[in-house]
């Protein structure tokens, strides 16, 4: 079971939802849409189960043709942001509910909600109401009902965000269990980055009701083809410089009104390469550092605004009257508001991508880092390396 | 912990009781003092103690009016709530016609009982009334003020015609709440119409319809001003309820203890119907599970 979207466009009254999306979903897949709120990827789950008609474009599920056909003659299953069950129903009724519709044998029925509710661990609150499940269960019981009745596609919106910290690693590590042995393909919406590397399999970004990128999630994140799917598959965001390349001379433009002429470096090594022009650079907070690791990192002087800790990890914000950055440090650091400290770009970790051409318009990637001495990421514990 | 008591927090209290005690307390006990003693004149009074009591659970013609009071509220009950679901389901979600479909709902419950009582007696008439002369063009005998069942009927149907509304109202923001999602997975799961009222809409109506039965319950059990208006009670004494009884006996008989009795006894049913109906609503859960 394969899907396509070919130019699926929606247009509600004057505004574009989808603008022109074209995507492939492979059989067996799990797919993660990655997007900030109303960024129309709940539009596009709408679309593909047949909630909604697109306004243009096609939709086809193993090559057939199915964009005007509605949910209810589709194979489809959703959950939802919301804990969605039954409320008079108790959990085996709920979970039994699409197979009960579908008329299967009571037998089938009845071994198919306990190997679903055995494989999410809900099997000893069977008999319970939904109300007297925490969150967590709740939620557990909305996917084993989606999952029971074999869809071709299973659409996830959001599942894991009303759920707290410890639920969301459990549940998003068993998801990728749940799907290896599936022939279904998976659709995955979240806004959270790090969720989407977790979860792995293909991701799309999603910005402004189009698609950024769409590809194995690790290539992806590796390489964010322009400046908005870099800054929407970072978190927290990626640092950005105006950079100007004058032969051997690097140069980043300051704050004008604060009379700043921004900062001067000489062209390191590894940018040997770029012609001189004009240019958007780009480091992830996670590989700015305390310490020079070679001799042509770039040394930013910064004082401290505010060094927020997380965990095991602190997010230390910094600027100077040209630039405000961000960095991800691992392991816990104490910094007092104001203090004067040094910051290092390694230069092979930097985003190259063409200037911005107009006032809020994307730019292509020119060049992204070198892997070769890359930590690999660690994808299971969902950190952005 | 050490902890510190100021009693001059019980002052902030006292402007409740104040009002409590007026409003509640002190009336109620009256009835209660009234209730026990037998009395002539302001200083001229016996105490009896329960005879009141005894007599009034003894009274045939009070028996009469109980079984009637409560044939008549729970046939109120029977097509009020199926009625008033079945509007709220039927009005649109949004729009303009949103607004209009409120005001025309909300219009009967504007009117005062007794103006309510005028209306049908005119809406009745043969001659003039819109529901009288259509019921004899169709050629059915119909006369409110002498047929007992055309009475009882005209009483019911001013009831469904004042507070059906209510029941709507009281169902379509219940209605309304239910988040979109539950339609939308009930689609995808090919969940049937009925499926979808059984299963989603009517779960989520239950606190609101608990509300619903409730005032219905209590309003049309101490029913007074429409069919007093309407038919003052008969013919006979077929649309006589338990309050027309309450007060022919306290203010036409001047009867006060065995009506202060009666008004005791008056308040223990509806306390006890309404927390049989509480119970048997809100415990459905625990005894599915």
């Amino acid at each position: 079971m394969s899907l396509s979207l070919e130019a699926v466009t929606r247009r509600v009254g004057r505004e574009t939802h989808i603008d022109k999306v074209d995507l492939t979903f492979e059989p067996g897949s799990f797919n993660v849409l990655l997007g900030r709120t109303l960024s129309g990827k709940t539009s596009l789950m709408r679309l593909m189960a047949g909630l909604d008609v697109p306004s243009e474009g096609r939709i086809l599920m193993n090559g057939e043709d199915v964009t005007g056909r509605p949910v209810r003659e589709r194979n489809i299953s959703m959950v939802y942001q919301q804990f969605i069950n039954y409320p008079s129903l108790n959990v085996y009724d709920n979970i039994a509910s699409p197979l009960k519709l579908a008329r299967m044998a009571s037998d089938e029925i009845r071994r198919r909600v306990h190997e679903i509710s055995e494989m999410l661990h809900i099997e000893q609150f069977l008999k319970r109401q939904p109300s007297e499940l925490s969150g967590g269960q709740q939620q557990r019981t909305a996917m084993a009902r989606a999952l029971v009745k074999d869809a071709d596609l299973v659409l996830f919106d959001e599942p894991l965000v009303n759920l707290d910290y410890k639920l969301r690693e459990e549940l998003r590590h068993e998801m990728r269990s749940l799907f290896a042995t599936r022939n279904t393909i998976a659709v995955y919406a979240t806004t959270e980055p790090g969720e989407a590397l977790a979860l792995g399999g293909t991701t799309t970004l999603m910005h402004e009701g189009r698609v950024l990128q769409s590809g194995p999630t690790e290539s992806v994140y590796h390489h964010p083809v322009s400046v908005e799917a870099a800054r929407l598959y970072s978190e927290p965001q990626i640092n950005l410089f105006e950079a100007e390349v004058r032969g051997r001379e690097l140069s980043f433009s300051g704050a004008a009104d604060a009379g700043s002429h921004g900062s001067r470096f000489v062209l390191p090594a590894p940018l040997a390469g770029l012609e001189s022009g004009a240019y958007r650079f780009g480091i992830r907070p996670s590989h700015l550092g305390l310490a020079p690791l070679a001799d042509d990192d770039l040394e930013f002087a910064v004082n401290v605004d505010i060094a927020e800790i997380s965990g095991s990890e602190t997010f230390l914000h910094v600027s100077n009257t040209d630039h405000s950055l961000v960095l991800h440090l691992s392991g816990i650091h104490d910094f007092d508001v104001d203090d004067s400290i040094r910051v290092y770009a390694p230069a092979h970790k930097l985003f190259v991508y063409a200037e911005e051409v107009a006032e809020g318009a994307d730019s292509a990637l020119i060049r992204s880092p070198t892997r070769a001495d890359n930590i690999v990421p660690d994808t299971s514990s969902g950190g952005l390396v | 912990m050490q902890r510190t008591h100021n009693n001059r927090a019980w002052w902030l209290v006292l402007p409740v009781v104040i009002v409590v005690a007026f409003s509640a307390i002190i009336p109620m006990m009256t009835v209660v003092n009234y209730s026990v003693q037998d009395i002539f004149d302001p200083s001229t009074r016996f105490f009896v103690g329960t005879e009141w009591y005894r007599e009034i659970l003894r009274d045939e013609r009070l028996h009469d009016s109980l079984i009637r009071q409560f044939i008549y509220s729970f046939a109120v009950l029977a097509i009020e709530i199926p009625l008033g679901i079945a509007v709220a389901l039927s009005m649109p979600r949004k729009g303009a016609m949103v607004s209009l479909c409120m005001i025309l709902l909300a219009l009967p419950l504007l009117i005062p009982w007794n103006v309510v009582g005028t209306i049908w007696q005119i809406i009745g008439r043969e001659d003039i009334g819109l529901y009288g002369w259509a019921l004899g063009q169709l050629g059915i005998d119909y006369n409110y003020a002498s047929n007992p069942a055309d009475a009882w009927v005209t009483v019911l149907v001013m009831d469904v015609w004042h507070w059906t509304s209510l029941v709507a109202l009281l169902c379509y923001s219940g209605l309304r709440a239910i988040p979109d999602v539950y339609y939308q997975a009930a689609r995808i799961d090919r969940a049937s119409p009925w499926a979808v009222f059984r299963y989603i809409q009517l779960p989520k109506l239950k606190s609101v319809l608990l509300i619903g039965i409730m005032l219905r319950f209590m309003d049309s059990f101490m029913i007074y001003t429409e069919p007093f208006v309407l038919t003052g009670g008969g013919p006979g004494t077929t649309t006589t309820f338990l309050s027309q009884t309450l007060t022919q006996m306290a203010i036409g008989q001047f009867d006060l203890g065995r009506a202060a009795a009666f008004s005791l006894i008056y308040f223990l049913i509806i306390l006890l119907v309404s927390w049989l109906f509480y119970t048997a609503m809100t415990h459905q859960d625990s005894d599915d599970a």
